[in-house]
């Protein structure tokens, strides 16, 4: 009983703090999107067009300045593939990463506050062989670049 | 609760790198069990990175970032012996917050 009830109180000064550890680190005025809602209509769409649009993003420009970076041309591993994306446009807000031939194209949304370098690196499942988009937020306008990756599934390199 | 997840913050130059390994299925929700049936998508939603209290990256993702996520970033300022904090939460509305010290 007794035992019972130092569990239970234990259990829940442990929830306050992550309370309020995500308050302190969500709440702060200025911070972007991403903490806020998870944005499910973007993560939803299935084409280019619609992920743009509900994005808000119109025709993004291509860009120069956003450079992938450990990104292979050729994936072995469909379910474990690098994408690095580095911006050099200056005020950089955010970087997003699209994969066209995905089920669902947006696959990723980073916010980059000030003080924070646009560039991140991190791992993506692909489906199959597609182009990959960067789509960075600048000043409040949209960039994109993209790079196709192959995918090798089966044979040799599955 | 989830498994712990592995951060390493360094000092480089005047930045702090920090990686990021997080424990987590990512089950997309298209994919079938041996019944035919599709098992649910169970996947990581927002992950939040703060330093002194003030957030240094924040993150949506959908299913398609790969299983047991990597995440790697750099922020200006940072010195050795402070502590960087990571949050995530999923979509069951899990949360996992691990801190690790720069060195």
């Amino acid at each position: 009983m007794n035992s019972k009830r130092r569990t239970l109180l234990q259990t829940g000064s442990g929830m306050t703090l992550l309370t309020m550890l995500a308050a302190a680190g969500w709440l702060q005025p200025g911070d972007a999107l991403a903490a806020d809602a998870w944005n499910a209509a973007a993560f939803d769409t299935k084409s280019m067009d619609d992920t743009f649009k509900s994005l808000g993003s119109g025709t993004p420009a291509q860009s120069k300045g956003i450079t992938f970076t450990q990104t292979p041309d050729i994936a072995e591993n469909g379910a474990v593939v690098p994408v690095g994306i580095t911006s050099a446009i200056p005020n950089t807000q955010s970087i997003a990463i699209l994969i066209e031939k995905n089920p669902n194209v947006l696959t990723a949304v980073f916010d980059i506050p000030p003080g924070t370098e646009p560039s991140i690196t991190t791992r993506v499942k692909m489906g199959q062989s597609s182009n990959i988009y960067a789509l960075v937020k600048a000043d409040g306008k949209y960039y994109i670049a993209s790079k196709e990756v192959k995918v090798t599934l089966g044979g040799c390199g599955g | 609760m989830a498994d712990p997840m592995r951060i390493r913050a360094n000092v480089v130059g005047d930045s702090t790198e920090v990686k990021v390994l997080m424990n987590h299925e990512m089950e997309t929700g298209q994919r079938k069990d041996a019944q035919g049936k599709a098992i649910p998508a169970w996947f990581i939603q927002s992950v939040t990175a703060t330093y002194n209290g003030k957030t240094v990256l924040s993150a949506q993702w959908g299913p398609a970032v790969a299983k047991n996520p990597f995440l790697s970033f750099k922020f200006k300022g940072g010195a050795k012996g402070e502590k960087v904090q990571i949050t995530w939460t999923d979509n069951h509305g899990d949360k996992r917050t691990d801190e690790a010290t720069i060195s």
